[in-house]
């Protein structure tokens, strides 16, 4: 195989880190919805601690982002 | 299609000469797009709050209901996550929040983000680390390790919870960097690559014959973009609360290193 091509198909294969992401930003957020319409006055002081877990989630999706991004171009 | 990687090349507009630094080495003073880019960024912040706060009444005006606002938003996350001793570092957060949220929406409005280059966000996450590894030392002194072993953890499982513990520690400024430069650049070629589909889609609508069902194509592209820059908007605001959030929490553990 020629080694431009072995990059893009690792490139494309790197960005597959993102579907675990994918999955915990949509638990963090359906958690938060299940919690919120049970108790919807206590939903709005939980907004800090919801951004915090989707941060912390969402980083290891732009890992994958950034490594696909150097697989790219380097 | 164009490169979409184009509009975060970094050039100069101001060549100037440059500067030896002894020990470092030479050092390019040019100033770039980038340094215009938070100059703006900078100045815009600076002449709002000095708006907003020109003439400060007991009854607030609109500008200074927002620059109040603004204010307090940041004041009670400091204060929620660290507690009262966050308002010690509440001027930090308060700047890194601002201009971090300045920049992200200024590459909204200019061509260029500032916060989409890693050595931006890279010092900003350097500024974040040091100042909770000096402000650990010197409110805990050596008491400031107990951060790397919670409290807890029986001691035969020490040898597995420390390292783990150190290596978290050690990977914070690397994904807090990451995640401000990954999202904002992630945005930014998203929008160039949907705005590349209505260019490159009206061209082959442009040659006639089944080519025409490029136009559809290109109006549905075109509303991802209005889509797309919409979200953008909220991921600007949201990546520097995030910023905001963490650097609070990593402040708390290295003011309440004790009781982790």
């Amino acid at each position: 195989m020629e080694a431009e091509a072995a990059k893009y198909i690792g490139a494309g294969l790197a960005t597959l880190g993102m579907i675990g992401s994918g999955i915990g930003v949509g638990a963090i957020f359906s958690g938060f919805l299940q919690g919120a319409l049970r108790n919807p006055g206590a939903a709005g002081g939980q907004f800090t601690n919801l951004v915090l877990g989707f941060a912390l989630t969402e980083a290891l999706g732009i890992l994958a982002f950034v490594l696909g991004l150097l697989i790219l171009f380097s | 299609m164009a490169d979409p990687m184009h509009q975060f090349e970094v050039t100069k507009v101001v060549d100037l000469p440059d500067f030896s630094l002894p020990g470092v080495g030479v050092i390019d003073m040019a100033i770039t797009n980038s340094v215009v880019a938070m100059a703006i960024a900078a100045s815009l912040v600076v002449a709002f709050f000095a708006v907003a706060t020109a003439r400060a009444t007991v009854v607030p005006g609109r500008m200074q209901v927002l620059g109040e606002s603004i204010f307090s938003f940041i004041d009670d996350l400091a204060v929620s996550i660290i507690g009262p001793e966050g308002r010690a570092f509440f001027p930090f957060v308060f700047t890194l929040f601002v201009f971090i949220l300045a920049m992200n929406f200024l590459g909204l409005f200019l061509v260029f983000t500032a916060t989409s280059q890693l050595a931006v966000t890279v010092t900003f996450a350097l500024l974040t680390i040091l100042l909770v590894i000096v402000v650990g030392l010197a409110k805990n002194g050596l008491g400031f390790f107990k951060l790397f072993l919670p409290s807890g953890v029986p001691w035969y499982l020490w040898w597995l919870v420390v390292p783990i513990e150190v290596i978290s520690f050690l990977l914070r400024p690397v994904t807090l960097s990451l995640r401000l430069f990954g999202n904002m650049l992630g945005g930014h070629v998203a929008l160039k690559v949907f705005a590349g589909f209505v260019v490159s889609l009206g061209a082959l609508a442009a040659g006639g014959g089944v080519g025409l069902l490029g136009i559809p194509g290109a109006a549905l592209a075109l509303g991802g973009v209005v889509a797309l820059t919409a979200l953008e908007f909220l991921v600007a605001f949201l990546q520097a609360f995030v910023f905001a959030v963490l650097t609070c929490v990593y402040l708390n553990d290295a003011v309440h290193a004790g009781h982790h």
